[in-house]
């Protein structure tokens, strides 16, 4: 029985890179999603709501849900689960609506 | 403006998934121009979902059923001259009928055009425009989502969203993976996330398959049906996974993330049964409830549809797969959920009536009787299938007044409730207007279904939420302003 899903297509990727979630450093590989890389990770939450400040993650997985907002090099309300990851990223927890900072 | 804007395509496809190609290679095969509009970076859909080429898969049919049927369409296309535009997200698609009186070079031949904003998650905010003479929909569908206490925190995660999480980026959400919702997507699931090495400690399936056996001819006739559920059945119990039938996760334990959750059994409606829960740990749970058609671009254009046994909104096509706006065809999920092969069937029959009727030319009738031959037959199992896991009524006793029911605006159940009893919303739209549910980011999406059937008074049906948005996707406001300064009709 295969123990990874890269073991059980065979995967024989391009070699990993890193990005950073919040600072912390974790290994990417190339063709993953941002969330996919997360998840990889074993993060599942990199939002947090407007109202309840309730943590938020990848919940549809193909865009549609837009709970997977990410904030990706400073641009916030990214879909984390669409954009893929790419060597250096710096990926943020997106408080709120994504534009506390500036106020509106 | 991409140089796309310029040429208009006799046919443009929306969608790259099984219908779409089918369709695209079928019209491209008779001679037609073809676009290929999808939002993914690779052709194949949700069904075909499959890794980026640099994660290097050597094996990916190991995570698809019936991966050939794709190979076979991947081959057509790659020898046909569809040019497929992919990372372009369709918020819009017009029909310029005044252009029929126009003089000649104007639009008259080429009245559709697609508007779509183009990049991975459609942030680039470079506006595309492709014109055509035809239109197919191949759109597909997204996940049903019935909300219940705890379906917020993360980890719990969409049964499909799982899938493609798992397709295109080789990833789980956990380690032990509860699997659960109605319809036949959870075997799918639950078997690929077990042979991906995700322990499922329980398939959990509110419906029964005893309605299916009420219908013995359908069955009879799509013995591929049968043959599928038996090869996600062995996977199952190869695995040692526990298929719980009349059953739901009515609750989710955790604080940061899912520790277990709480299974409870239902009655014939999906009433809880009282006394009957049981708690799973596990630290991820994968829910769904079927798929709903995404149609909202045919239904800004005032296509005509038809509500499905299963509580949702399709589109009503003719015999040839054209909806009631002449000009737009649809295949695939889109005139309801019926899988994959179905999906190749229609989408096949659909291009060649939208290649016949732009070249003037007839349908080729023999080819044309056989695809619509097994598209009913296969029809009829979609029904049978629908009719077999739609939501029962009681399902709104899962709920707490204060679950969440809209996630994007956190709107709750007793919000939701008090808008009916107190405030008089009887149906989805109101509520929405009085509590902000369906207006997030997601636009009902997430909500719609539950919306609905809480806003409908004892007793009566529960109307399908409508597939209206006035954007299909979000659009950023230069892309408009953009459009306003170039002129709407003529592509510069
Ligand atoms: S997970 Fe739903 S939009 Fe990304």
């Amino acid at each position: 029985m295969a123990r990874t899903p890269a073991d059980l297509v065979g995967a024989q990727s391009d070699p990993p890179f890193e990005i950073t979630f919040d600072g912390r450093r974790i290994t990417a590989l190339p063709g993953q999603s941002v969330a996919a890389a997360l998840w990889g990770a074993g993060i599942l939450a990199w939002r947090t709501t407007r109202d309840g400040g309730r943590p938020r993650g990848a919940f549809c997985g193909i865009g549609q849900c837009y709970d997977c907002l990410a904030t990706v090099n400073g641009e916030p309300n990214r879909r984390a689960c669409l954009v893929p990851a790419r060597p250096g990223d710096a990926i943020t927890t997106q408080e709120g609506h994504g534009h506390d900072r500036l106020g509106v | 403006m991409t140089a796309s804007g310029c040429e208009p395509y006799d046919l443009v496809v929306l969608g790259a998934g099984c219908a779409g190609i089918a369709g695209a290679v079928a019209a491209d095969e008779l001679g037609l121009t073809v676009a290929l509009v999808d939002a993914s970076a690779q052709t194949g859909g949700q069904f075909y979902r499959h890794p980026a080429p640099a994660l290097g898969a050597v094996r990916p049919e190991a995570l698809h059923h019936d991966w050939s049927a794709y190979r076979d369409l991947g081959r057509r296309l790659a020898a046909s001259g569809v040019t497929h535009l992919a990372g372009h997200h369709v918020w819009a698609l017009t029909r310029d009928d005044a252009a029929t009186d126009a003089p000649a070079g104007a639009t008259a031949d080429a009245p559709w055009t697609v508007h779509a904003v183009t990049g991975p998650d459609g942030a680039e905010e470079r506006p595309a425009r492709v014109r055509a003479r035809a239109v197919l929909l191949a759109t597909g569908a997204y996940e049903r989502q019935l909300p219940f206490p705890g379906w917020t925190l993360p980890g719990v995660v969409g049964a499909g969203g799982a899938q493609a999480m798992l397709k295109s980026g080789l990833v789980l959400p956990g380690r032990s993976v509860v699997v659960a919702g109605s319809g036949p997507l959870l075997l799918a699931v639950a078997s690929s996330l077990a042979a991906a090495g995700a322990r499922v400690p329980a398939v959990v399936e509110a419906s029964g398959y005893l309605r299916y056996a009420r219908s013995p001819r359908v069955l009879a006739t799509n013995p591929h049906k049968a043959a599928e559920a038996l090869v996600h059945g062995a996977a199952l119990l190869r695995h040692g996974v526990r298929l719980r039938t009349r059953s739901a996760v009515t609750e989710v334990h955790g604080t940061d993330r899912v520790e277990a959750v709480t299974v409870t059994r239902l009655d014939r409606d999906w009433r809880p049964v009282r006394g009957t829960g049981r708690r799973i740990a596990c630290d991820a749970l994968a829910v769904g409830h079927g798929l709903v058609p995404q149609i909202e671009l045919a239904t800004a254009l005032g296509c005509a549809t038809r509500p499905v046994p299963d509580g949702t909104l399709a589109l009503d096509l003719d015999a040839h797969q054209e909806t009631s706006v002449r000009g737009l065809w649809a295949a695939g999920e889109t005139g309801g959920v019926g899988g994959a092969a179905l999906a190749r069937v229609e989408g096949e029959l659909a291009g060649l009536a939208a290649a016949a009727r732009v070249r003037g030319s007839r349908v080729p009738a023999g080819r044309v009787r056989e695809l619509r031959r097994r598209r009913d037959r296969m029809r009829a199992f979609a029904e049978v299938m629908a009719a077999a896991h739609a939501p029962g009524p009681g399902w709104p006793g899962w709920l707490t007044d204060d679950t969440d029911v809209c996630r994007c605006e956190e709107v709750t159940a007793g919000r939701v409730r008090a808008a009916v009893t107190e405030l008089g919303a009887r149906d989805a739209r109101t509520v929405k207007l009085f509590t902000r549910a369906g207006m997030g980011w997601c636009q009902g999406r997430m909500c719609g279904t539950a919306v609905a059937c809480l806003a409908a008074r004892d007793g009566a049906a529960v109307e399908p939420p409508s597939e209206r948005r006035p954007l299909a996707v979000p659009v950023p406001l230069s892309v408009l302003a953009g459009l306003e300064e170039s002129g709407e009709t003529e592509a510069s």
